[in-house]
């Protein structure tokens, strides 16, 4: 197993790489690299040859639709699925999701999951020997709204330990998994707290080579979200990949 | 900021990772249809990795037309009634790296475009999700995506009859890899 120092020097080799790409005219990147050696579960599992450029046809141009007969308002509240409080800090995640014509997406469905205050999740391959909370699950469901935002209160997630080289250790995170209104649009990914020291350290987060990439996985503190005596606040905006239906439709349906 | 005002560039997926079982998965995910309906097939196979092992904690995601080639849009996916067809569900693989469906053969939305199944990839080790196209068996001579695959690769994106309906298997990697697909605006 490689240090934590020896896996820095592999990301950073990674990342002055691209760095001197960019600034020689390369392109942006702004998703998360397949082939990213550092991140050692996916020395197998990625593709090698280029991805095949597909014109979205057919069920591909839409995206299945949930309603409030596949999610329950009270899915959103991750801290009252059990009898009690849950420990940790409670606190309020919410945002936008928008197409990448800055479009909201209504009506849609948000799922998340997450360790507990204590880096711990409720699976039976986590190993990590922290607490499990009795109150506390980790999994949550909402809907957007018409202004395309979700709204979750939960506990605040604990960074946890995992086997990628020696001392690993994710920074604190939650699962987030989107549709959109295009089969193309669905994604999966990770919220991150600001100011984490684990992020220069993280094989995953890291595989975002481009920085400011890196950053949109970063969600802002937001005082006005924060409830007095309740909960702290976060903000975190969604953008999906570009959509292609709607550019087909007349102006005024969209308008 | 995370992301600066009027920002629209696409947010990073990140890996689904090793821990989704208890949250994604739910009762009745791979279920288009009641599995023994007299018009159910299944649709399943293994997915690999590039060492030729199966990799079992994949998560697929399939989207589909019903028979007619008519695209629902009915919600009800995660609370199944038995009765609607949604277009959609989701399977984890298991310790053999299989995954398994229990849908209706989609049929073609448009003149002239051959019936597939749309697929998404997901899987502990993979950075972000993979598209790819599970056709069904035939004719398929008019198709426009598949005659821009390359002769010898046209076949990972077909899917192969079999006593319960189809089977498709997916390679991430290596001898047989999938071909996956990448969209415009992405
Ligand atoms: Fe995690």
């Amino acid at each position: 197993m490689v240090t934590q120092a020896e896996m820095d020097g592999e990301i950073a080799a990674i990342g002055a790489a691209y760095e001197s790409a960019v600034s020689a005219g390369g392109a942006e990147e702004t998703q998360p690299r397949l082939d990213y050696p550092p991140y050692r579960s996916s020395l197998l599992r990625h593709p090698t040859k280029d991805l095949h450029h597909a014109d979205p046809e057919g069920v591909e141009l839409w995206a299945p639709a949930f309603g409030h007969r596949d999610v329950g308002t009270l899915e959103a509240d991750l801290t009252i699925q059990h009898g009690g409080e849950p420990i940790g800090e409670r606190t309020v995640v919410t945002g936008r999701v928008l197409d990448g014509d800055g479009r909201p997406v209504r009506r849609q469905l948000v799922e998340i999951w997450q360790a507990n205050a204590g880096g711990r999740y409720i699976h039976k391959r986590d190993q990590h020997p922290a607490a499990i909370d009795p109150n506390f699950t980790g999994v949550g469901r909402c809907l957007t709204d018409d202004d395309g935002t979700y709204r979750f209160t939960t506990i605040k997630p604990g960074p946890y330990p995992w086997k990628n080289h020696r001392n690993a250790w994710r920074p604190a995170h939650i699962h987030f998994s989107m549709f959109g209104t295009e089969f193309t649009q669905r994604m999966v990914t990770q919220m991150y707290f600001p100011g984490d020291p684990l992020f220069a350290l993280d094989p995953i987060y890291q595989s975002i080579v481009d920085p400011r990439a890196r950053e949109r996985l970063v969600a802002t503190y937001d005082h006005d979200i924060t409830q007095h005596e309740w909960a702290t606040g976060y903000r975190w905006d969604i953008v999906l990949t570009g959509a292609h239906r709607t550019l087909m439709e007349p102006e005024e349906e969209h308008a | 900021m995370s992301r600066a005002p009027g920002d629209l560039t696409p947010t990073a997926g990140q890996t689904v990772g090793p821990f989704f079982h208890y949250a994604l998965p739910y009762p009745g995910d791979s279920e288009l249809v009641p599995p023994g309906r007299a018009d159910a097939v299944r649709l399943h196979g293994v997915v690999r990795d590039g060492a030729g092992d199966p990799v079992p904690d994949a998560l697929l995601e399939i989207w589909q037309a019903d028979p007619s080639g008519a695209i629902a849009q009915e919600p009800g996916s995660l609370r199944r009634d038995g009765f609607t067809f949604t277009g959609w569900g989701r399977a984890a693989t298991d310790a053999t790296g299989h995954y398994s469906f229990s849908t209706v053969t989609p049929g073609a939305t448009g003149p002239g475009q051959a019936p597939f199944v749309a697929v998404t990839v997901f899987a502990r080790g993979l950075l972000n999700r993979l598209f790819t196209r599970a056709y069904l068996p035939g004719d398929l001579d008019g198709d426009t995506l598949l005659a821009s695959v390359a002769e010898d690769r046209r076949h990972t994106l077909v899917a192969v009859a079999d006593e319960q309906g189809y089977r498709f298997d997916i390679r991430l990697q290596g001898e047989g890899e999938t071909v996956f697909l990448r969209h415009p605006r992405h």
